[in-house]
């Protein structure tokens, strides 16, 4: 049997620090939490940055560095500083290393990397080891240049591989959620069915009970299944709220691709083993060829955002055919005084900003406000076509023939610069001879 | 006219990567369940996410009450066409919908 204690669903999230300690109690052999996902945008793998503060993320890791310490068990971070890039594993790595010295603690950590470099994909892709996911299409070597960073989702056999040298503590970079709960059963010889559908079960924390915010549970594996309990007082997990959990960020809720294979929860069997605890047994791990997940980001433009707020009935109730008119007028006069290429969108906030065309029955209140977006090529066009189109907003008129209007800005200047804007432009798999061939595993030994 | 809001339990959409967006229609009892899955056309859902019908799946899982549909993402996450982040207002346009 092994038993994983997940303190929640990422670090930076918060958890209950008596569920955790409870958790403690019960003696886990291993502590893992995700650190990201792709689910906050772009920007962070486009940047090789973390989307929580440094603050509460030392704050939360050093907790659970002194949860691990009392443990006497191995603590695993996957995907850590939000994307996994090789920056941000290396900003992690600074963290604990601030900690442990704070602490006066020794550590062995491991430190597992999941960067990639173009060039080596670019002869993967001349070699046919690289294919598109349902919707991409083949992969443009163009694509992999223009990446400022490129991961590749490491499985079970990389953290197993960081396991096995004996470390403290694990610094993965990009990992499947799952891989760092499933590694360390697979391991030890649990059912693969099982090991991979606890993992899933359990990567977002308490998010499969009755109290998604309370953060730990805790998962037994074994030959035949797993059993999760939450952590948490008052907590429960049921049958309901542990199947139901297949269907989170899955676009299929029966099948989910892993390196290696793919689990396949068409005949599992969810049991409650008392009011708060679930047994799962009979989950299948259907065995496919070494293909890894690879994710690329890379800079589209550079944005600049302004914002004004209109209150006049009149021109709330027009307010479409005025953006209208702003977009082709300031298009106009920008083209005639600027060189390269640019773009000018206005979002109506209040009338159907979120949903844009899909949202065929938006109306609007009493104001709405006006999100001017000015993309282009650099920041400096952006910034230049955004000053353009400042006194549209402020003045323009729906009629020729009538006082000038002015509109409400809430800042000065109204013009935001974004920076740098990125996009995700890889949904491909690489495949594999060696699990271990796209990775890179180094041992730091700290406080010695 | 009843809307399937009006009879789900919940209706809650997420991306499922940043290609994909996912919506669960949790229906919450039986005969809510019957009647959605019975009830809702994945054509008319196709139209709402204005997506092309080939590519929506649809999952009716009877022993959750669940009606699920997953459709690569109007634009893709992040992108400049892109207007939430995280998919999660997608839902509003299918607890809309009406039956």
């Amino acid at each position: 049997m092994v038993r994983v204690l997940i303190p929640s669903g990422a670090l930076g999230l918060g958890y209950d620090r008596a569920a955790l300690a409870r958790g403690i109690a019960m003696r886990p052999d291993v502590i893992a939490i995700d650190g990201g996902s792709t689910d906050s945008g772009p920007h962070y793998l486009g940047t090789g940055t973390s989307k929580y503060s440094r603050n509460s993320t030392k704050a939360e890791w050093r907790e659970l560095m002194a949860a691990r310490a009392e443990a006497g068990v191995p603590l695993v971070i996957g995907t850590a500083g939000t994307c996994g890039a090789d920056d941000a594993v290396d900003w992690l790595l600074d963290i604990t290393r601030e900690i442990a010295a704070e602490t006066d603690s020794k550590l062995k950590i491991a430190v597992l990397k999941s960067g990639q470099d173009a060039e080596i994909l670019k002869s993967a892709l001349k070699a046919g080891r690289i294919a598109p996911l349902p919707p991409a299409s083949a992969l443009d070597p163009d694509v992999l240049d223009a990446c400022t960073n490129i991961v590749a989702l490491a499985g079970a056999e990389q953290i197993a591989a960081a396991l096995q040298t004996g470390a403290d503590i694990v610094i993965a970079g990009r990992t499947t959620d799952t891989a760092i709960i499933a590694a360390l059963p697979l391991q030890r010889g649990c059912h693969p069915g099982g090991a991979w559908h606890g993992a899933k079960i359990g990567e977002c924390g308490a998010l499969a009970t009755t109290h998604p915010n309370s953060g730990t549970i805790l998962i037994d594996f074994d030959e035949t299944g797993f059993t999760m309990q939450p952590m948490g007082e008052g907590v429960r997990a049921t049958p309901h709220t542990v199947s139901a959990h297949m269907l989170y960020e899955n676009s299929d809720p029966i099948r989910l691709f892993e390196p290696g294979g793919y689990l396949d929860v068409s005949d599992a069997v969810y049991t409650a083993c008392d009011d708060r605890s679930v047994r799962v047994e009979g989950s299948a791990w259907v065995p496919g060829p070494y293909t890894v997940k690879l994710e690329g980001a890379r800079c589209s433009g550079f944005q600049t955002v302004s914002i004004a707020l209109i209150r006049d009935p009149r021109y709330v109730a027009n307010i479409r055919s005025w953006c209208d008119d702003i977009v082709v007028k300031c298009t106009a006069k920008a083209k005639a005084r600027v060189e390269g290429d640019f773009g000018i969108e206005l979002r109506i906030i209040g009338l159907d900003s979120t949903l844009g065309p899909l949202d065929t029955a938006a109306k609007s209140g009493t104001e709405v406000g006006v999100m001017g977006i000015v993309t282009a090529g650099t920041e400096a066009l952006s910034m230049e076509v955004a000053k353009m189109l400042n006194p549209y907003l402020l003045h323009h008129p729906l009629s020729e023939d009538e006082e000038m209007p002015t509109f409400a800005f809430p800042f000065s200047p109204p013009e935001m610069p974004r920076g740098a804007i990125h996009e995700f432009c890889l949904n491909h798999v690489l495949s594999l001879d060696d699990p271990m061939e796209a990775f890179h595993l180094d041992v730091i030994e700290v406080g010695v | 006219m009843s809307t399937v809001g009006d009879i789900a339990h919940k209706v809650r959409s997420k991306n499922a990567g940043p290609f994909w967006l996912t919506v669960d229609v949790f229906c919450g009892t039986r005969d809510a369940f019957a009647r959605i899955s019975q009830g809702l056309d994945s054509a008319d859902v196709a139209a709402a996410l204005q997506v092309d019908p080939a590519v929506l799946k649809r999952f009716d899982l009877a022993n959750l009450n669940v009606v699920k549909f997953s459709a690569p993402r109007p634009a893709i996450q992040g992108t400049r066409a892109d207007r939430d982040m995280h998919g999660a207002s997608f839902a509003v346009l299918i607890a809309e919908l009406p039956l």
